[in-house]
């Protein structure tokens, strides 16, 4: 089976010169866990959109569930994104409306038969451990439970790779030790997770594999444990 | 679809004053628009019935031999601008005259009001340049002493016709393109104040044309409501005027339509032009 996501030789840049990523290649598998580290600036989110297609690759192939960069027209893209899930450090919840409505959301405006939607919406709910929230809005659920409604969100359409861009960032320890714990959840479950942070701590609560960015450069590329010693950051300890 | 529509609808509600707003910038530029346009109809009816008035009148010289006259009738007939031909004869111009100012009758006799052709011109044959090319052949015959056809009244009509013509082509281009900016940034208010929701219709994997529908159709109903707003105080100003100084006509069914699809287009095509710019932006 030919990867799920396929990077190669990816260069972006910017308007006004920015490189964001200089030759990036990698490839990520069907069901696997994927951490994308590297300090601001790096270019993570830049791999991240290029993946759910939010930008094009100034030159290289991205090639994402057989879908490549160099052919995919701007009408195939909204079938690409079905079948992506994407997460943000700021939730993108809309506020006027509640969890059950946010959700059900991604499903109405995707051409879900109306009859499939609650039952699809009840099961998400669920699987985040938010059913007593279902009738709440945004600003009456905490960062770690707006994140939950987010990744619902996200999980509603069974995307088969989560993207998910500093989803813990605006969050105190707990809710992001929490919010790590889900998405191994639903990776367990059989969907593949691709996390973009910077928080070392949580990478080293695991040992998936980590993509390291530097500049636009992969600089690293292996699981947690010997990560450590190649980026030359101290293991065990917290940064 | 309905989907589309629910959210249309739903923008009314949730932004009930800019969607106040919106309408009412739409039906005032729409009723600008309908009242040059009633300006116009007004006095194209006007012109036409001024028009239809037009007439050559050649007066025929004493003397002259009624077989003579009655054979350039027959002739005067056959001129494709021509509708009527009329020989009116000393005796008929006379018991006219009487008829008109009967309280002097006493005043004419006979044989001093000259017999006359009198030439009326099909519709569409009754410019300046026509009409004085037909008196022109008319004058030809020599029994023909004098014609008449009130040639500066003619030219003056035509000019103030081109000109109205002119002036309400450019006024009513005009308006249609302010009402679609008007629109159009009535609409970008809308888009922008829902860009969260199209950002998460995006990333999700709705389509264009889904994301899209919801806006195009809250333009086509924004235009349509102004235009049926601008049609009923066009119409109250019809009335108002009509009973204080003039009977005038108003637009027919069909010209109603029309203004009404104007509108509905002119929202859309607003609309279109300001959701497709922002997700140029954000796409
Ligand atoms: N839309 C953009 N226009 C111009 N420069 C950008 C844009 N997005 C990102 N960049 C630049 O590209 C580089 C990488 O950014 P990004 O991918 O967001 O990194 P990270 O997510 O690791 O912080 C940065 O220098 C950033 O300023
Ligand atoms: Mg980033």
């Amino acid at each position: 089976m030919s990867a799920m996501v396929r990077f190669t030789r990816v260069t972006k840049q910017y308007p006004k010169g920015v490189t964001a990523l200089d030759e990036v290649s990698f490839t990520l598998d069907r069901g696997e866990f994927t951490f994308l580290t590297g300090p601001s600036g790096a270019g993570k989110s830049s791999i991240l959109k290029l993946i759910f297609v939010e930008e094009r690759p100034t030159s290289g192939e991205v090639k994402v569930i057989g879908q490549s960069s160099v052919t995919l027209t701007p009408k195939k893209i909204p079938v690409l994104r079905r079948k992506l899930g994407v997460v943000f450090q700021d939730f993108r919840l809309l506020p006027d409306r509640t969890t059950a409505e946010n959700i059900a959301f991604a499903l109405e405006v995707t051409g879900a038969p109306p009859k499939r939607i609650d039952p699809k919406v009840m099961r998400v709910l669920e699987q985040v451990d938010l059913l007593a929230k279902a009738d709440a809005r945004p600003h009456e659920l905490s960062g770690g439970e707006q994140q939950r409604v987010a990744i619902a969100r996200a999980l509603v359409n069974d995307p088969v790779l989560l993207l998910a861009d500093e989803p813990t960032g605006n969050l105190d320890e707990r809710s992001a030790r929490s919010i790590l714990d889900l998405l191994c959840e639903i990776n367990r479950a059989g969907t593949a997770v691709l996390m973009a942070t910077h928080d070392l701590d949580l990478v080293r609560a695991t040992s998936f594999r980590t993509l390291e960015l530097h500049h636009g450069r992969l600089v690293f590329d292996a699981g947690t444990m010997a990560s450590g010693a190649t980026a030359g950051v101290p293991g065990g300890s917290s940064t | 679809m309905r989907l589309a529509l629910r959210e249309a609808l739903l923008s009314f509600r949730r932004a009930p004053m800019l969607s106040a707003l919106s309408i009412t910038t739409i039906a005032f530029s729409l009723f600008a628009f309908d009242l040059f346009g009633l300006v116009a109809l007004n006095l194209r009816s006007a012109l036409r019935q001024v028009e239809s008035r037009v007439e050559i009148r050649a007066f025929v010289a004493e003397g002259t031999r009624a077989d003579a006259a009655s054979a350039a009738v027959g002739d005067v007939q056959s001129f494709p601008e021509v509708e009527r031909v009329t020989l009116v004869s000393e005796a008929e111009a006379l018991e006219r005259a009487r008829q008109e100012l009967g309280e002097f009758e006493d005043v004419f006799d006979a044989g001093i009001l000259p017999a006359s052709i009198e030439v009326r011109l099909r519709e569409g044959f009754r410019t300046p340049d026509q009409v004085r090319e037909v008196a022109e052949r008319l004058s030809k015959y020599d029994f023909i002493d004098d014609i008449r056809y009130g040639e500066e009244w003619v030219e003056k009509l035509y000019r103030l016709r081109t000109i109205a013509t002119f002036v309400g082509l450019a006024l009513g281009t005009t308006f249609a393109l302010v009402s679609i900016i008007i629109i159009g940034s009535t609409i970008r208010m809308a888009v922008l104040a829902r860009a969260p929701e199209i950002q998460v219709m995006r990333l999700v994997g709705a389509t264009r044309g889904f994301i899209r529908a919801p806006f195009l159709i809250e333009g086509l109903v924004k235009g349509l409501l102004g235009g049926i707003i601008a049609l009923g105080l066009s119409f109250v100003t019809y009335a108002t005027l009509g009973r204080l100084v003039i009977q005038a006509e108003f637009f027919s069914v069909g010209h109603s339509l029309l203004g009404l699809l104007a509108g509905a287009l002119i929202g859309f095509l607003g609309s279109a032009y300001s959701v497709d710019r922002h997700l140029r932006r954000v796409a």
